[in-house]
């Protein structure tokens, strides 16, 4: 017996229902090239969505609804609970949280698939273990390597990079492990005849858990600052994983719109690479940053060069300002001060001044991150400026705001000097009249490396919390205009 | 086993010109929507909620539903969750001026 619909309508109608699904999914990311029209955009993936699941539902048949719509009930609440009550600081690692899901339910589907088709007496062909194979190692990894990449984002895991050798080598043993596990499925995949648990795929089970454990191993040792890359390369497998659930069960939507998702991760994974000019496999194995840097060579830079502000001067020099540009860094979003940013800028526009942000793609903790932040603190999204788009107008600036950001506005990444930034391409902020630093100290950002824009004639440092520091000139140029 | 062949072929086929598509679109898309990009599409990958539908709902095999189950509550909470977030994300960009 079939469902519902299937019983009416001839096979074709499911194929045409899921080209429709695909349709929408391409036109949602198609409006998604521009804000005014990326709400749109949005609603039009999300009812592609609807479309393919509903269809589904009622085309197969379904012998427990029940345990279907529990299902459909308890994730939608979860989902939608998650949603409303997350904090905008808390997006990277809810972003990271549901991409997990998505990859775990495929490696689940796929075992699933596998038991089922041996429960109504078929063999287990060679195309369907092998895709189930490779779908439950990016299953797995993705979610096992969201989840730690969202408990290092939400301060739950050390986010401090580590490099051994030890870990290379359980990386390359796991990964091995589930590789032999994936060949014993294809081609032995009764291996264990009769046996008592042979009906539940024991070899796919034994590649879901060693993919699960390397997947922990390669997140684990990777930096906080290069969770854009992570979270975007997650995302990417996520994709892959359903486009490749896809193959198993032979399912036109799955293909598309998994593929779609991969290609996204990836080219946001290869821009955030691009970014900081390294590679993707120095990021994934590089363990970059985390020692306290040179303390010598920091004296040395640092030096009585520095020299301190106070809020009350700042607004001075912002008085006289015709153009200023603020540089937003990760120390911006862990104030929360995007508020008291945002309402510095529309102040400074009401009184005349020409003023704009400057963010760099790797600022933050996942893709886009500040511009995620400062559209919540309603910041017009055409005051947000990219790096190549800003970088000319520095000499013209009067002044540089730099409010919790460090590596990316570091000068020594323009001299090729062999230091952990050497190459990646950097705000210069110090070809601006006047830089104001905020910072809470001078430690070193996430390349442990010294930073020599805090030392230059031009630049004053504007020590204290970012949110403090930003009401505390709020306030003053309040008053300072009236 | 040809049919067989031609069927991952065919799929073969709608892999790689997806993929094609999903490159010319998403290098336009602007770093500004980065973010809602990323859990717009985490959303789509959600998709794999139609695999879970369908093993889920055979009832051929209990362990195979209590996997299925699990699937779903998870493929759910992607797909909900991720067009929830987008929407709230993409309503706060507003344009400047226009």
């Amino acid at each position: 017996m079939a469902g519902v619909l299937a019983q009416y309508l001839p096979p074709a109608a499911l194929q045409l229902a899921y080209l429709i699904a695909g349709i929408l999914f391409i036109q949602g990311l198609r409006d998604m090239t521009h804000p005014r029209t990326a709400t749109r955009g949005n609603q039009i993936s999300a009812a592609g969505m609807f479309l393919a699941v509903v269809v589904t539902a009622l085309w197969f048949d379904i012998l427990s609804p029940l345990i279907l719509g529990a299902g459909l009930l308890v994730g939608g609440g979860i989902g939608v609970w998650l949603a409303v009550t997350v904090e905008t600081t808390e997006m990277p690692q809810l972003v990271g949280l549901f991409n997990g899901f998505g990859g775990g339910a495929s490696a689940l589907v796929a075992g699933a698939e596998l038991i089922d088709v041996l429960a109504v007496g078929d063999s287990l062909t060679i195309g369907l273990t092998a895709t189930a194979a490779i779908a439950g190692i990016i299953g797995s990894v993705t979610f096992w390597g969201s989840l730690v990449a969202a408990g290092k984002l939400h301060g739950l895991v050390g986010d401090s990079p580590v490099s051994t050798n030890v870990g290379h080598a359980i990386k390359v043993l796991f990964l091995g492990a589930a590789v032999v596990a994936g060949l014993v499925l294809v081609i032995q995949p009764d291996a264990l005849g009769n046996a008592p648990m042979a009906s539940w795929v024991p070899s796919y089970w034994v590649l879901v858990a060693a993919a699960s454990i390397l997947g922990i191993f390669l997140v684990v040792p990777i930096g906080g600052a290069d969770m854009p890359v992570v979270i975007a390369l997650l995302n990417s497998y996520s994709g892959l994983a359903a486009a490749t659930t896809g193959f198993v069960l032979g399912n036109t939507a799955l293909i598309i719109a998994g593929t779609l998702v991969g290609a996204s991760g990836l080219i946001l994974t290869v821009i955030m690479c691009e970014s900081m000019n390294r590679s993707l496999t120095n990021v994934l194995f590089g363990g970059l940053g985390g020692d306290d840097g040179d303390s010598e060579e920091m004296e040395d830079i640092y030096e009585g060069n520095i020299q301190e502000t106070s809020p009350e001067e700042v607004v001075m020099l912002l008085e006289t300002a015709d153009r200023v540009v603020v540089v937003p860094g990760y120390g911006m979003a862990v104030a929360q001060a995007q508020h008291a940013v945002a309402e510095l800028v529309e102040l400074l526009d009401e009184h005349g001044v020409d003023v704009e942000f400057g963010i760099h793609p790797v600022a933050g903790r996942m893709p886009g991150h500040m511009n995620a932040l400062l559209a919540e603190a309603d910041v017009p999204y055409d005051k947000m400026r990219e790096l190549e788009e800003v970088n000319p107008t520095f000499s013209q600036t009067d002044v540089a705001i730099v409010c919790g950001a460090n590596d990316v506005v570091n000068p020594r990444a323009n001299e090729d000097d062999g230091s952990p930034i050497s190459g990646m391409p950097v705000l210069n902020v110090a070809e601006a009249n006047t830089v104001i630093v905020n910072k809470r100290s001078l430690s070193p950002g996430f390349s442990g490396i010294p930073n020599p824009l805090f030392a230059r004639d031009n630049t004053s440092m504007l020590f204290g919390d970012a949110k403090e520091s930003m009401q505390d000139l709020v306030n003053d140029y309040k008053e300072a205009t009236d | 086993m040809a049919t067989e062949l031609s069927a991952f072929v065919t799929n073969l086929t709608l892999f790689v010109l997806a993929a094609f598509v999903g490159y010319e679109i998403i290098t336009k898309i602007p770093t500004n929507l980065h973010t809602p990009l990323m859990s717009g599409a985490n959303a789509i990958s959600g998709i794999t909620l139609l695999g879970s539908v369908v093993v889920a709902g055979a009832g051929e095999n209990t362990l195979a539903t209590a996997l299925g189950f699990l699937a779903v509550v998870m493929a759910t909470i992607n797909v909900v969750g991720g067009y929830l977030v987008s929407h709230f994300m993409l309503d706060q960009f507003r344009g400047g001026g226009n």
